[in-house]
């Protein structure tokens, strides 16, 4: 079966492992909604994200996995996020499948990904006040140095938060580069001996 | 003496409006002993009627999807151990056959048989660690050492397999760490032999209890609808009716070569998903029993693999080639080509997913884990109101999750 023959917008993308399109946001709605009626694509099996890196554009793709409970196929959806880099926005698809609610909510946490028309678009894994969209690739993989989110607590302790000591690794080794470079070390470039620690201070 | 005045049950009824209470809002955990991990409720109760339930999660989120995208394939396998830690071999499977599946390679049918081996080990491990604190949650004390102990045999199995109890990191991409050691299958079939016996009594134990069947009969019915659209996966989709197992219907890693039945709940109660892990134990015994049988002799790793798999030891230390090839693996990762794949494998608690995002080189670009208990729990604001509060324990407990996967 061949889906684009049905719906002209979408674009064929490259994979080896089920069949997979790009489909324009404007779009997605409908798709979905004669994916799972028409199609049999009656589940939604998990729904996420692939940040391009800064500066890209798309910069942030939703990227959606159904499965056919009738043929056992699985069939991936990829559509770029509109929008400026700080605030993508997407059409949610929370009403058609209840559990794309959660998948969705940790969307916006990890990538602050705008779903419009989310009933209830409040982080899922992170604290509310947090400040940052963690797996947003510019965002480094210890963390920022910032104020405890109680402040009540954090006035009676003194306690903060502070980027993860990465002392142990993990280490990698760089694929270019010359033979100096590319001894192993934390992939993260922030923990380079050229570049400072992220938020600069926190633990020696 | 004060004078006595019965109330009328038409008294009440006149005066409801004055009578009526507020709704109190309890808060369930983070730490409680029956969310089997760091879950919190939010609880909206009227009486001891739940009116609203609001799960809140992430108290144990570590952020493994950046981790991944900063070390090699391999450097994460540990860390897939730490998502359902009941079941950690079965994780290692899932994340290593996802990987291979985008590197393109098959590994030899020796490997395929210790994977299925593993995987059904950690299946039989985590189903009794859930039956045993199910029945420990609706009050049965017994039953739960009883499961403990036989889990305690599988524990020295992986022990001897592994070289750990609980945190195996067994696999590789493209492999696994080492062969099976000499006399282990003998071993395992001695256990599970032993653990039919246990399972038995287990089974009168709680299966016809008067407490136990009254307490989940009944009790967070899920229906077929509710399951597929909230994304439900594993035992607690099958205990709906709907006869979903990945096993079966897509199957992966050679279980197409083994005879197991998957059994299906009729009305998606408390109770059906209990039946539904209790049989799915002794399906898994029966799979393992045919695995060691037939189990194939030749290669358990990917030989031809060069930029995948690490050379064996011996010749690392005696060959110019194989040493390189050692070094190149450990410092740079296995070299995977460039693409995207999801893979989703049967484990314990449902479809484990990993969509993995290649830009080439020896670091995925993105790692997303599809944790079969985050979308498990996805479905508590939509069964748990209208249950008594003492029900919580009862659907928790029937819903089996971790939150260590749940939150990743």
């Amino acid at each position: 079966m061949n889906l684009k023959e049905t719906f002209a917008f979408l674009e064929e993308r490259p994979a080896k492992d089920c069949p997979a399109y790009n489909c324009p946001a404007g779009h997605l709605v409908n798709l979905m909604q004669a994916l799972r009626d028409q199609h049999g694509y009656s589940m939604l099996v998990d729904m996420t994200a692939v940040d391009e890196g800064p500066g890209q554009t798309p910069r942030f793709i939703a990227v959606y996995h159904l499965f056919n409970l009738e043929s056992f196929e699985y069939l991936r959806i990829a559509s770029a996020c509109e929008g400026d880099e700080s605030a993508p926005e997407i059409p949610t698809v929370s009403h058609i499948w209840a559990g794309a609610d959660w998948h969705e909510r940790e969307c916006y946490d990890m990538f602050g990904i705008r779903f419009k028309g989310h009933p209830d678009l409040r982080r899922i894994l992170m604290w509310d006040e947090y400040p940052y969209y963690p797996l947003r690739k510019e965002f480094p993989l210890a963390g920022f140095d910032m104020d405890f989110q109680a402040a009540d607590v954090a006035e009676r302790t003194g306690v903060r938060i502070q980027p993860a000591p990465m002392a142990g690794g993990p280490f990698v080794s760089g694929d270019e580069g010359p033979m100096s470079e590319k001894e192993p070390r934390a992939k993260d470039q922030s923990w380079r001996e050229q570049h400072k620690k992220p938020g600069g201070s926190g633990p020696a | 003496m004060p004078e006595s005045r019965e109330i009328s049950i038409g008294d009440v009824e006149s005066q409801a409006a004055t009578l009526q209470s507020e709704k109190m809002t309890l808060n369930v955990g983070p730490s409680h002993p029956t969310t089997h991990g760091v879950l919190r409720l939010l609880v909206e109760l009227e009486g001891d009627i739940m009116t609203k339930v609001t799960p809140v999660i992430g108290y144990l989120h570590r952020g493994d999807e950046k981790i991944a995208e900063n070390m090699t394939y391999n450097q994460f396998v540990p860390y897939t151990d730490r998502l359902d830690y009941l079941g950690p071999l079965a994780n290692n499977v899932a994340y290593a056959i996802a990987v291979e599946k985008l590197a393109g390679i098959e590994v030899p049918a020796r490997c395929q048989a210790i994977r299925v081996i593993c995987t059904e080990l950690a299946r039989i491990s985590s189903h009794l660690l859930g039956l045993g604190v199910f029945g420990m949650d609706t009050g049965a004390w017994t039953p739960f050492m009883y499961c403990f102990t036989e889990r305690e045999k599988l524990m020295d199995l992986f022990e001897e397999l592994t070289g750990a109890r609980f945190t195996n990191s067994y696999t590789r991409i493209g492999g696994v760490t080492r062969d099976i050691p000499e006399g282990w299958t003998g071993r395992v079939i001695e256990a599970l032999n032993s653990m039919q016996r246990t399972l038995k009594e287990v089974d009168t134990l709680l299966t016809r209890n008067r407490i136990f069947y009254d307490r989940c009969v009944g009790v967070g019915i899920i229906a077929k609808e509710d399951a597929i659209s909230y994304g439900l996966t594993g035992p607690n989709l099958r205990g709906s009716g709907i006869p979903l197992d990945l096993r079966k219907d897509k199957p992966y890693s050679g279980y197409e070569n083994y005879d197991f039945d998957v059994p299906v709940g009729k009305t998606g109660d408390c109770y059906d998903r209990f039946l539904v892990r209790m049989e799915e134990v002794h399906q898994s015994i029966r799979i393992v029993m045919q695995a060691i049988e037939k189990l194939p002799d030749g290669p358990w790793y990917a030989e031809d693999a060069k930029k995948i798999f690490a050379p064996p030891k011996d010749k690392v230390l005696t060959s110019m080639e194989e040493l390189i090839q050692n070094f190149m693996i450990v410092t740079q990762g296995p070299q995977i080509p460039a693409g995207e794949v999801y893979f989703e494998a049967e484990n314990p608690k449902g479809a484990l997913g990993f969509y993995v995002v290649s830009r080439g080189g020896g670091v995925p670009y993105r790692l997303k884990i599809r944790a079969p208990s985050f979308c498990n729990l996805s479905i508590l604001p939509k069964i748990l109101p209208g249950l008594m509060l003492t029900d919580v324990t009862t659907v928790l407990g029937s819903l089996d999750f971790v939150m260590g996967e749940c939150d990743r």
